[in-house]
């Protein structure tokens, strides 16, 4: 019961007033960024991350900092769920199964009992994803603990292969946003020999490509562009919601328990895999389709068909933290630019957080749990405040947004160059969206390059340029043939079927 | 905009074979600039260059796929990427942006920022003047008090904010 305790002392660190007030700020902040078209977890993140800066250099700062921006990250995932229901809009790719149900339930008038299953199976996903996190952390980092070069390679490895195996869209497009991510890490200063690589005399490229400015630029910038051509007008469902419908869908909830177990045991699996929420929120949609007995009526409206996908995806959000913490492998871009924030402080994210920084680990675990308490008073008193946001005119609020994206791309570095680049990732954001290649690739290659490569490295050097350092043992051999099993993944299901169609022919 | 007389601006083929050509050649370029410092093993380890140079050659390998698979698609030459009315559309926001953001180093954030939601509202909102100018001026005032006074950010400043004594 060792968690227990370092947890109750996480909740001592949480429970400040100053990082109570931070927790709501950061709740409140997260839903309307959720709400923004073009802001979201990611890149709302990003740009309120240079805020920070300050912020983490007193005593007990880090802790504070974090916990404000993963609020943040909880309400950017309550948010979605507002925007999916009443505007039938998906704020982030994981809400878009939310809408399948929800919206139509928004016209049929029940838009507050969508609203309070949504959110409180929200809760419950992010909830059981904690629980999972506070035991299953200690113990993960306690193994990897053990790790060397080769098997934190293998770990990378495991995860960007992932990423080819599980995400089911066009392979190669998925390969070339993540390789493309790895050259821009590589531009810049080599750390290990000092030379120049990629900047082609250039003195602006000398510091290499900040992941920040790419978070902001391909989130932000290309989500505007993209929503622009879809046209301007939101057209939503009034969010009326009082104690009556809150309590009464609340009384109709416990009996979707199986669904709701399923779906946050799904998202919970798939949260540790990167880019899993998405795939997580879809998968126990169909699972709660096939298996309810109100199956059939899928689609027109059913709160089963909302409980289902917001646990699974809030579930899948919240675990993405386990290996970010564990491992330092984000699961999420999201979670990647809060990795990405861990390193500017000045702190490891790994296994050796757990012992070096105990009060900065539990007091996030155990602000999980807070903000997301928090998150659930927020959304269920102020829903008809926030959807209100989108109520301002497009020709107001696009404006404003992109000002917000220029600042938060200057402040990261205080340099011009940035914003200009920012505004070259938006273009590129907005082609890569339109044409099918993945960003979140990209983005966690970016933030994962430099440390991927030291521990490639590290490890070949070790073997003096033997790759089969990869399968020296049984921990990193079984890591890399997982990673290349998962990474030929389409092959093989592909040359299975083939196989079947053949017998079955 | 699903109308006869909104003509689709490009093919998605041909955005796919333009946009795969330019990762090909940005591909090369890393597999190049790579070879040059050094992509093979050195005395004491691997050269510098030693893990950009595959990472290059896995995006000239994946982009090379990439194109040759749009460029067998017949399907893709009918689809429309984008449609004249769209670009259009995307165009009248991008070009201010492009040019707010060049005019930051000359006018200072915030002067830039107000000027930049004031065309906006101005010329796609079609809001008046009445409502243009408090809006414009409010957020950038906001934007000030937040940065500057409560987070002691400083932002770029330019000739304005050095006439009034702000720097």
């Amino acid at each position: 019961m060792e968690e227990i305790n370092a947890l109750l002392q996480g909740f001592g660190v949480a429970l400040s007033p100053l990082n109570l007030m931070l927790m709501f700020v950061g709740v409140i902040l997260g839903i309307i960024i959720g709400v923004l078209p073009g802001l979201g977890g990611a890149n709302g993140v990003a740009i309120l991350l240079p805020l920070t800066f300050s912020m983490a250099q007193q005593p007990g700062g880090t802790t504070s900092a974090i916990i404000l921006l993963s609020c943040i990250y909880w309400g950017a995932l309550f948010g979605g769920a507002i925007t999916s229901i009443l505007f039938n809009i998906p704020g982030e790719p994981w809400s878009v199964a939310t809408t399948f149900d929800g919206h139509p339930l928004a016209q049929q008038g029940r838009a507050g009992s969508a609203l309070t299953a949504a959110f409180t199976s929200s809760f419950v996903g992010a909830l059981i994803a904690v629980i999972m996190i506070t035991f299953l952390s200690p113990v993960v980092a306690g193994f990897a603990l053990k790790f060397g070069p080769p098997e934190f390679f293998a770990v990378y490895l495991l995860t960007f292969c992932a990423f080819v195996g599980m995400s089911g869209g066009n392979a190669a497009k998925t390969v070339a946003s993540m390789m493309i991510g790895f050259a821009l890490a590589a531009v810049g200063l080599d750390s290990v020999t000092g030379t120049l690589r990629l900047t082609f005399g250039f003195t602006s490229l000398l510091k290499g490509f900040d992941f920040l400015i790419a978070v902001i630029g391909l989130f932000g910038i290309g989500e505007i562009l993209e929503t622009l051509e879809e046209g301007l007008a939101f057209k939503g469902a009034s969010a009326k919601i009082n104690a009556k419908v809150v309590l009464e869908t609340w009384k109709e909830l416990p009996k979707y328990w199986a669904t709701s177990l399923r779906s946050a045991a799904v998202g919970c699996f798939m949260g540790i895999v990167p880019g899993g929420a998405t795939p997580a929120s879809f998968m126990s949609y169909g699972l709660a389709r096939r298996l309810s007995k109100d199956g059939k009526n899928f689609g027109n409206g059913v709160v089963e068909g909302v409980v289902a996908p917001e646990t699974a995806a809030h579930a899948a959000g919240t675990s993405a933290l386990l290996p970010m913490i564990t491992l330092g492998v984000p699961g999420s871009p999201t979670a990647a630019v809060l990795l990405g924030g861990l390193l500017i402080w000045g702190l490891q994210p790994g296994p050796l957080l757990f012992v070096e920084k105990p009060d900065f680990v539990w007091g996030l675990i155990a602000s999980m749990y807070l903000g997301n308490i928090a998150g659930l008073i927020v959304v269920l008193t102020c829903v008809p405040l926030f959807a209100a946001i989108l109520r301002i005119p497009f020709s107001i609020i696009a404006p404003v947004i992109i000002v917000i994206c220029a600042i938060g791309a200057y402040t990261v570095h205080n340099s011009m160059f940035d914003v200009y680049l920012m505004v070259i990732f938006g273009v590129i954001g907005y082609a890569f969206k339109k044409l099918g290649y993945p960003l979140a690739p990209m983005v966690l290659a970016l933030v994962l390059g430099d440390r991927a490569e030291e521990n490639f490295r590290n490890a070949i050097k070790g073997s003096q340029g033997d790759l089969a350092v990869f399968f020296s043992n049984g921990l990193v051999g079984g890591l890399t043939a997982l990673a290349l099993f998962l990474l030929f993944w389409p092959l093989i299901r592909t040359l299975l079927r083939a196989l079947q169609g053949k017998r079955a022919g | 905009m699903e109308n006869g007389t909104d003509r689709p601006a490009a093919s998605t083929r041909a955005v796919e074979i333009g946009v795969a050509a330019v990762i090909l050649l940005f591909g090369l370029v890393v597999v190049i600039d790579s070879f040059r410092i050094g992509a093979r093993w050195g005395d004491d380890g691997p050269q510098p260059g030693y893990f950009p140079f595959y990472v290059g050659l896995l995006i000239c390998i994946s982009s090379a796929m990439i194109l040759l698979r749009a460029a067998r698609n017949a399907a893709l030459a009918a689809e429309s990427f984008v449609s004249r009315e769209e670009l259009k559309k995307i165009l009248t926001v991008f070009v201010p942006t492009v040019v707010y953001t060049s005019l930051i180093a000359y006018l200072g954030f915030y002067l830039a920022s107000t000027l930049y939601i004031a065309y906006f509202m101005w010329q796609l909102g079609k809001y008046s003047w009445i409502k243009t100018v408090p809006v414009s001026v409010g957020v950038s005032v906001a934007f000030f008090l937040i940065f500057e006074i409560w987070f002691s950010v400083p932002l770029p400043k330019g000739p304005l904010e050095a006439a009034l004594g702000l720097n």
